[in-house]
């Protein structure tokens, strides 16, 4: 795979990814994932300081899925939907198949329930630092580290990034 | 000291309120959560009264010259810690225009300035330095009369119990261990048995009053109502025990959850028998909760009035709330695990940290259970809550089907700022003011 076929394909998996979340097809998102893997939705106000605790913190397939029926099934939230944006999509490395890659993601959530029905907001600002493997010729996150600027969560973080 | 020590008495810029308060202290006004008077008010009288406040662990301020940027109720301070390893505190606002002097939110130095006119101040906050104070080049300067010593940044009382920084605004506020009292000590010295680590920040933005929080730490009814994560995946047990303590004035309460046997408690630990306990749904990945026996069951432990301290399984962590405004109020947890923990428990944490803070699976929908409040109120702000759950009393109870912590805040709040019941709000004409707050 030359330069631009790897941009590409990275480029296809984000954008895959986030139309996933976007259109809440979220039983089909550990999919997009190893098994094991590592998806980490960490503040970077802990990342700076070397800290380790996540906010979301997964290895597995399997937990990436008991957060999908914990949500569907469990959680109690005002209902919203997100819209991904995604800019400077950039591979920064490629070593043996393990492609390493960076994007910067804005997401803004726009509320369903009876209160603020239509409402949209800017909820989260930060970068993805993703590492990718293909399996029989699918690219997937074997980790996926989501880093976000914005800290102070509003309200609650159900949906994942 | 000199204006920074006065009373709470002197403070007459907040107009006194007038609050009907039904007798029953069930009864909660929904205006307590509305009204800007009161917010205002609350302000000067219980986060800067005769109360502690919490603001850091100690664990976050190691090292001499260490220092972090806070807020008592919505007044922004800094904790610091001196060269000979004293903890300080002082209101973050410049002696000479009103700056916020220190602008991160923690670091290490050894003097603070404020980037305006770099006015100084040493790690007490005393005054230690005026640029051009006698002038330049013939221009006069300070007045003669100006003291650095009367113009110092406004010092706090600060203490710290194993490892908990509280500071009071009140130089006559009784020593923190009778604050906190002989129960919640208890309770405390179980988690914070030695060193603890930091192991990271999260916060919350919510949109309600802070008090609103406040009951929900106090409220053990709620847990199995709307944390639909155990019942969900088949993990509560019925058998279940609890109950919550309160301290003497019912200020402070602790909720305990607990399994009744050791081999109840060891089998959640191990986590293998989830199957026989589901009912439609189980984990695909039970290793969230493969933890090691450590505490039995929970502790959710609510310190007046913006602490909360948790013990979910393996996860530990401080909660820190910070009013924003009447309607809003920021959520930080502090997670900490102990100095000498293996890698192994270290990795138990960071695992279960997915079951709190703002992507809680068991506990995300606090804060905006909150928020449903918030936003049904507006409209009827003389009708009132009921938290009659368990009774009236405002005692300990071996239940968690109750009510009777949120009560006790209302007591001790409404004492604290002197807000009578409904007979003696009638003999002064509905009114409460100033001069009939009388806690002390």
């Amino acid at each position: 795979m030359d330069a631009r076929e790897l941009r590409f394909a990275v480029e296809e998996l984000l954008h895959a990814y986030v139309r996933c979340i976007d259109s809440d097809r979220l039983e089909e998102w550990p999919e997009f994932f190893t098994d094991p893997c590592v998806y980490e939705v960490m503040p970077r106000e802990n990342a700076d300081q070397g800290l380790p605790i996540a906010v979301m913190y997964c290895d597995s397939r399997g937990m990436l899925r008991d957060r999908v029926v914990a949500q569907r099934r469990a959680n109690i939230y005002a209902p919203h939907g997100y819209r991904h944006m995604l800019s400077a999509i950039g591979v920064t490395g490629h070593e043996d198949g393990v492609v390493s890659a960076r994007a910067n993601y804005v997401v803004y959530r726009t509320f369903l329930d009876a209160v603020n029905y239509g409402h949209s907001e800017l909820f989260s600002v930060g970068e993805y630092h993703d590492t990718i493997v293909f399996e029989n010729g699918v690219a997937r996150f074997r980790e996926k580290l989501v880093l976000v600027d914005t800290a102070r969560i509003l309200s609650l973080l159900v949906t994942p990034l | 000291m000199e204006v920074c020590m006065d009373g709470v008495a002197n403070h007459r810029s907040v107009s006194p309120v007038s609050l009907t308060w039904p007798a029953d202290v069930a009864r909660v006004p929904y205006r307590v959560f509305l009204d800007p008077a009161i917010y205002a008010y609350e302000q000067e009288i219980l986060f800067r009264g005769p109360i502690w406040n919490y603001v850091a662990l100690e664990a976050e301020l190691p090292n001499p010259q260490d220092f972090k940027a806070t807020f008592v109720g919505d007044t922004p301070i800094v904790v610091t810690r001196d060269k000979e390893g004293a903890l300080h505190a002082f209101v973050n606002r410049c002696a000479h225009r009103g700056a916020l002097v220190c602008r991160e939110p923690r670091g290490n130095r050894p003097t603070h300035v404020c980037v305006y006119h770099q006015w100084s101040y040493d790690l007490r906050g005393n005054l230690i330095g005026v640029p051009f104070r006698k002038g330049v080049n013939g221009a006069p300067g300070m007045p003669e009369d100006f003291q650095p010593a009367q113009n110092s940044l406004r010092q706090l009382q600060v203490a710290a119990y194993n490892g908990l920084i509280f500071v009071s605004f009140d130089p006559q506020v009784e020593s923190l261990a009778e604050y906190l009292g002989p129960d919640m000590r208890a309770c405390l010295d179980r988690i914070f048995n030695r060193s603890v680590q930091v192991l990271g920040h999260a916060r919350q933005f919510i949109s309600a009053n802070w008090k609103l929080y406040a009951e929900n730490t106090r409220d053990p009814y709620h847990a199995s109502l709307l944390h639909l994560f155990h019942t969900t995946f088949g993990m509560y047990r019925s058998s279940q025990g609890g109950g919550i303590t309160l301290d003497a004035k019912g200020r402070h309460s602790a909720l305990h959850s607990y399994r009744k046997t050791e081999a109840e408690e060891l089998t959640a630990y191990k986590n293998t028998d989830l199957r026989t306990y589901q009912d439609k749904y189980t984990l695909a990945d039970p290793s969230l909760l493969q933890g090691r026996p450590e505490f039995p069951g929970l502790t959710i432990q609510a310190i007046f009035p913006n602490l909360t301290v948790q013990q979910i399984q393996n996860t530990l962590a401080v909660r820190h709330t910070i009013p924003r405004g009447v309607e809003q109020f920021e959520l930080v947890f502090t997670f900490f695990g102990y100095e000498d923990d293996d890698a192994e428990m270290r990795a138990i944490r960071r695992k279960q940290a997915n079951l709190v803070g703002p992507a809680g699976l068991v506990s995300m929908e606090d804060g905006h259970a909150t928020e449903i409040v918030q936003q049904a109120i507006r409209r009827d702000q003389d009708a009132t809550s009921i938290a009659a759950m368990g009774g009236r009393e405002i005692a300990g109870e071996e239940s968690l089907i109750t009510e009777t912590g949120i009560r006790g805040f209302w007591r001790y709040y409404r004492e604290l700022l002197g807000i009578a019941g409904a007979e003696s709000v009638q003999k002064e004409n509905g009114a409460w003011t100033h001069e009939n707050y009388a806690s002390r």
